[in-house]
């Protein structure tokens, strides 16, 4: 454990050397693609918490991230709230949304979650839709204004904004590791094992897979308030199933249950989309097969793999914790 | 073991600052390709959605363009054309990011606008803040040449309500209808197109009874189309996309194609719509109004009918006609600073400028609001030889997106919007 | 609002139920039974309608075009079922990740080979009129969507509850291992229901397209109503799917004309409220 604490933390601290560089050398396209990484980064460390820790797949991630965006375009727009009250209610919402949600789909398992959470999240999105005086129908929310954090600490520039993602990337990561490290993270894997065997030791499951859901849902908020004042509207399409599916996507390509691992996978998904959309037009086509190869072929994602080849644990010492979670449906009550 | 242990952590450290540095060195020697100085030739950013839902219109869009600019052998204007097209699949936040791309890493000095209205709204305050010049072809939400212009905002195209108030006009007076009943897409473009023809149709006696709004991408019609009120003296539709075709079928099956007119907004009979209809007589007598007619019968139109018919085996919808006459647009505009697209203030004045005496649309210039004064169609749908074609029935001649009113005094009334005007007959 | 326009509405709404109970019931197969939460299963919809409509062209027969609708994505289906998805037997997300995939694949491919121009099938002659009643008008061709619908019900209810087919299907799902010592060929009989399923979704698409017309996005757009449809009315229940097709044709339907601005907050409230009050459905068994 130590060894893997150690080469991590080295591998961190380099990389994040390398990206506070980068604004002096990279293009200020890069800065773009990369701070969208950091808002889908943060989204699917968020959904790596169910998914990779707690074995909950959900499909309506996109929701928390969508609520809180809209939330931003109503209070910062409309109401005119400064950005770290709005920025708080917003998180609180996404949190609210997910505890609302939470209470309909946790006593659920395996597919049934599944299914669920994708249909909760296809509410949000036809109140996105077609609430259209609260939401601005099809249009969306727009004018969300860059904030000013303090006298002198402004975020209109691309750079300046790119370090602010990066910031809270870093805090949003370090607080889930925190979290999957602790006791608390420890007794979620347990859940994702064994519920059964959980159950028979005392622990009370429903209340730590309601926990998480709502941790997740508040995490996925932090990214939702990013995204929305980084591009300045949001839309129906950043609730829709497609972006709760590259969600799962990035976290899957990342390695489930790697948490920073959601980080490269969104990075991986953010650059691929936009660098290979100027070559091709098939952008589906490759998602899909891209998909369906990981599946098959690299199923515990890239950092998982590379956690393996680097660290030759041998096989299976990890547990499950690096594969695709099997989630089963033997415990189906 | 320990041994081998720390060789191993230095060597993943290692390795990975190795990576690091490698990565950043790459990036550096990225930049001189980058930011190599400003090419030769004249950048295009075509910002496209040739994937998603609507593809198929995005797809004509991009048609249209590129057939004007084989036509020329890439040479806009006498410039080298360089055009970079990118794919936004309908969605706004991609439609951004690409923009952001165009403008900051290709560095072009034009860029078109996305289809959607959502997109264009994206897009709209980066690019006004960043000062590129962007041409309008498509996306018609009024406010953009009108409450939210911008200096480097050119329209091409269209306003949603510009069609509309001659439209409403003649349906009160030569059409003689007294009273309407409207169902349209319940979104920001339904509200604008809807909007423009009940002001002008209530101003000449007309009574609007009933506004029915139906969600964008309704995959059952029956609900909405059922509740149409059967004692008007025509209905005025403006559903969207795929959703045309639902309404259409759904108008006739339920009943009231062959009792009830039904007239609406320019969408409903798009060419592109009318080729999927299932039914030639769901989309038949349709009376719609738009700048743009694949059934009219100038010589500048039938040329670039019968020139894109050979090339792509269709009838072009306003999405390809509206790209063809845009690349014209940009021709005569760089003609006229001799190719001296760089200097962004003279571009933009030449763009501008531009006025086309002959585009297939007919004669086009641009208001002080940089939106087109052109002609209004009137359009009823035939069946003729095996396809639906749209044949021209009047024409209003040099139409400004005001219509008669007074800018100033046009301006002080809101945005069309769901209920505005209220509706003061309906109950 | 009279009895008039509760008629109207009832009668769309269970046109529209009848439709989604081709797709819920080959769900139903499929999720219900199998549980694969099989995320292509709106391309199945969407790949039968645009192959329903090739057919179409080419022969103006509408039964083979459904045939041959169901056929090829049943084709679809077997190759799926077989090379991909019995190797992720019972895992959960495995499967729903190659299935999106594939659905990712599948609508993009279906852009490219027929066009995005939103198309529609031509409705047979017979079927083309409309029936009024009074102030209650109805098209002929949902009456026979809704009358497709019931056949399938009783012909699939036989099938599995009535025939030895369907009691060694029952079998190879409920204990697999039971069922291979009693000499079933469990794979072969998964396989089967699996093709099946798609065949019942790609037999949906064609008649769908007919009156709710085909277009990119389509799958999408009925992925979820059919995912909901499956768990109001409980998984591998065919009652339920029966039921739970025909409550959210008339919900949507009554939904979108009493409330358009919430429409889809009318469809899914109830289905979180069965939910919580059943959590496994109307008619699921625990």
């Amino acid at each position: 454990m130590r060894r893997g604490t150690f080469s991590g933390l080295a591998a961190v601290s380099v990389i994040v050397a390398a990206l506070c560089a980068l604004p002096v050398v990279a293009p200020t396209y890069y800065l773009h693609l990369l701070t969208l990484t950091f808002c889908y980064g943060i989204m699917a460390m968020s959904l790596d918490l169910l998914v990779g820790y707690t074995g909950l797949g959900s499909l309506g991630h996109a929701a928390y991230f969508g609520v809180a965006g809209y939330v931003v375009g109503v209070l910062a727009t409309t109401l005119g709230w400064g950005f770290w009250p709005a920025a708080a209610a917003d998180v609180l919402a996404a949190a609210g949304t997910a505890a609302l949600f939470g209470l309909l789909a946790i006593r659920a398992t395996g597919p049934y979650f599944l299914i669920i959470t994708l249909a909760l999240g296809q509410i949000i999105w036809g109140l996105a839709y077609r609430w259209v005086s609260v939401t601005g129908g099809d249009n969306g929310l727009r004018g969300i204004a860059r904030p000013v954090l303090a006298a002198g600490l402004s975020l209109v520039r691309i750079q300046s904004f790119y370090y602010f993602a990066m910031a809270v990337t870093l805090f949003a990561a370090a607080s889930m590791y925190l979290v999957v490290t602790s006791p608390f993270g420890l007794t979620l894997r347990g859940i994702r094992e064994s519920e059964s065997r959980m159950r028979v030791l005392g622990y009370n499951v429903f209340l730590h897979k309601y926990l998480v859901f709502i941790l997740a849902g508040a995490f996925c908020g932090v990214a939702g308030v990013l995204y929305a004042y980084y591009n300045g509207f949001v839309s129906p399409a950043d609730v829709h199933l497609i972006a709760s599916a590259n969600a799962l996507l990035m976290v899957i390509l990342g390695g489930s249950g790697t948490l920073f691992g959601a980080l490269v996978g969104s990075a991986l998904l953010v650059f691929l989309q936009n660098l290979l959309s100027g070559i091709t037009q098939r952008w589906l086509t490759i998602l899909g097969a891209i998909l369906v190869l990981a599946v098959m072929y690299a199923p515990q994602g890239v950092v998982g793999a590379a956690r393996t080849l680097l660290l030759r644990r041998p096989a299976g010492g990890r547990g499950r914790g690096t594969q695709v979670p099997a989630v089963e449906h033997s415990e189906t009550t | 073991m320990a041994q081998h242990r720390i060789t191993r952590r230095t060597l993943v450290k290692g390795g990975l600052a190795l990576g690091g540095v490698t990565a950043a060195r790459a990036l550096a020697r990225l930049r001189p390709v980058v930011y190599a100085q400003p090419s030769p030739a004249f950048g295009i950013g075509f910002i496209a959605d040739i994937t998603g839902t609507v593809a198929p219109s995005g797809r004509d869009m991009l048609d249209g363009f590129q057939m004007y600019l084989s036509e020329k052998n890439s040479m806009l204007g006498g410039k080298q054309v360089q055009l970079i097209v990118e794919d936004a699949g309908g969605v706004p936040a991609n439609a951004l990011t690409k923009a952001r791309k165009l403008i900051e890493q290709d560095r072009v000095q034009l860029l078109t606008a996305p289809l959607l209205a959502s997109e264009a709204y994206a897009v709209r305050d980066y690019v006004a803040e960043r000062g590129t010049p962007m041409i309008f072809m498509v996306a018609s939400a009024d406010d953009l040449t009108q409450r939210k212009g911008a200096p480097n905002f050119v329209r091409t195209g269209w306003s949603s309500s510009q069609p509309s108030h001659p439209f409403g006009e003649y349906a009160a007076t030569e059409l003689k209808y007294k009273r309407i009943a409207t169902i349209g897409s319940d979104y920001a473009f339904g509200y604008e197109v809807v909007g423009g023809f009940q002001k002008t149709f209530e101003l000449q006696g007309g009574q609007i009874v009933q506004k029915i709004w139906a969600p964008l991408g309704t995959p059952d019609y029956s609900p909405y189309v059922t509740q149409l009120r059967r004692d008007v003296d025509a209905v005025y539709a403006i559903p969207v996309g795929v959703d045309v075709i639902r309404f259409a079928k759904a108008y006739r099956q339920y009943g009231l194609k062959d009792k009830i007119p039904l007239i609406g907004g320019a969408l409903l009979a798009d060419e592109s719509l009318l080729r999927g209809m299932g039914a030639p007589e769901d989309a038949t007598g349709i009376i719609t109004c738009l700048h743009w007619a694949a059934g009219l019968t100038t010589l500048a139109a039938r040329k670039f009918v019968d020139a894109y018919n050979a090339k792509y085996k269709k009838d072009p919808s306003y999405y390809a006609e509206t790209n063809y006459t845009g690349g014209m647009w940009i021709d005569t505009a760089v003609q006229r600073i001799d190719g001296k697209v760089d200097d962004r203030a003279a571009f933009l004045r030449s763009m501008l400028a531009v006025q086309l005496p002959n585009a297939p649309r007919g004669p086009i210039r641009l208001d002080s609001y940089h939106n087109p004064i052109e002609n209004e169609y009137v359009r009823k749908v035939e069946y003729r030889n095996g396809r639906l074609v749209n044949t021209v029935i009047h024409t209003f001649h040099n139409v400004s997106q005001f219509w008669t009113f007074a800018p100033a005094e046009f301006l002080k009334q809101p945005v069309y919007d769901r209920n505005y005007p209220p509706c003061r007959y309906c109950g | 609002m009279g009895a008039s326009f509760y008629l109207q509405q009832a009668l769309n709404g269970l046109s529209f139920g009848a439709l989604l109970f081709l797709l819920a019931s080959g769900l139903t197969l499929i999720f219900g039974l199998m549980r694969v939460a099989n995320i292509a299963h709106g391309s199945y919809y969407l790949l039968g309608a645009y192959v329903g409509l090739s057919v179409m062209r080419w022969t103006s027969v509408f039964p083979l075009a459904i045939l041959a609708g169901g056929a090829a994505v049943a084709l679809i289906g077997i190759v799926m079922q077989r090379w991909f998805l019995a190797r992720f037997h019972q895992q959960t997300l495995p499967q729903v990740l190659l299935t999106m995939g594939f659905a990712f694949f599948f609508s993009d491919q279906a852009l490219l080979l027929w066009g995005g121009d939103p198309q529609s099938i031509p409705v047979p002659r017979v079927l083309a009129g409309t029936l009024v009643i009074g102030p209650v008008y109805f098209p002929a061709y949902r009456l026979f969507v809704i009358a497709v619908g019931l056949c399938v019900f009783v012909g699939l209810w036989l099938l599995l509850e009535r025939t030895r087919l369907g009691a060694t299907v029952r079998a190879a799902v409920d204990d697999a291992e039971m069922a291979r010592g009693l000499g079933i060929n469990v794979g072969r009989v998964m396989t089967g229901v699996f093709a099946l399923g798609a065949f019942l979704a790609a037999a949906g698409g064609v008649m769908g397209g007919a009156f709710l017309s085909i277009y990119p996005g389509a799958d999408f757009d009925v992925l979820p109503l059919t995912f909901v449809v499956v768990i109001m009315g409980g998984l591998g229940s065919l009652k339920g799917a029966l039921v739970g097709s025909l409550l959210v044709g008339l919900l949507d339907n009554f939904g979108k004309a009493m409330f358009p601005e919430l429409s889809y907050f009318t469809l899914f409230a109830p289905m979180a409220l069965i939910l919580a009050v059943r959590p496994t459905g109307l008619f699921g068994r625990a």
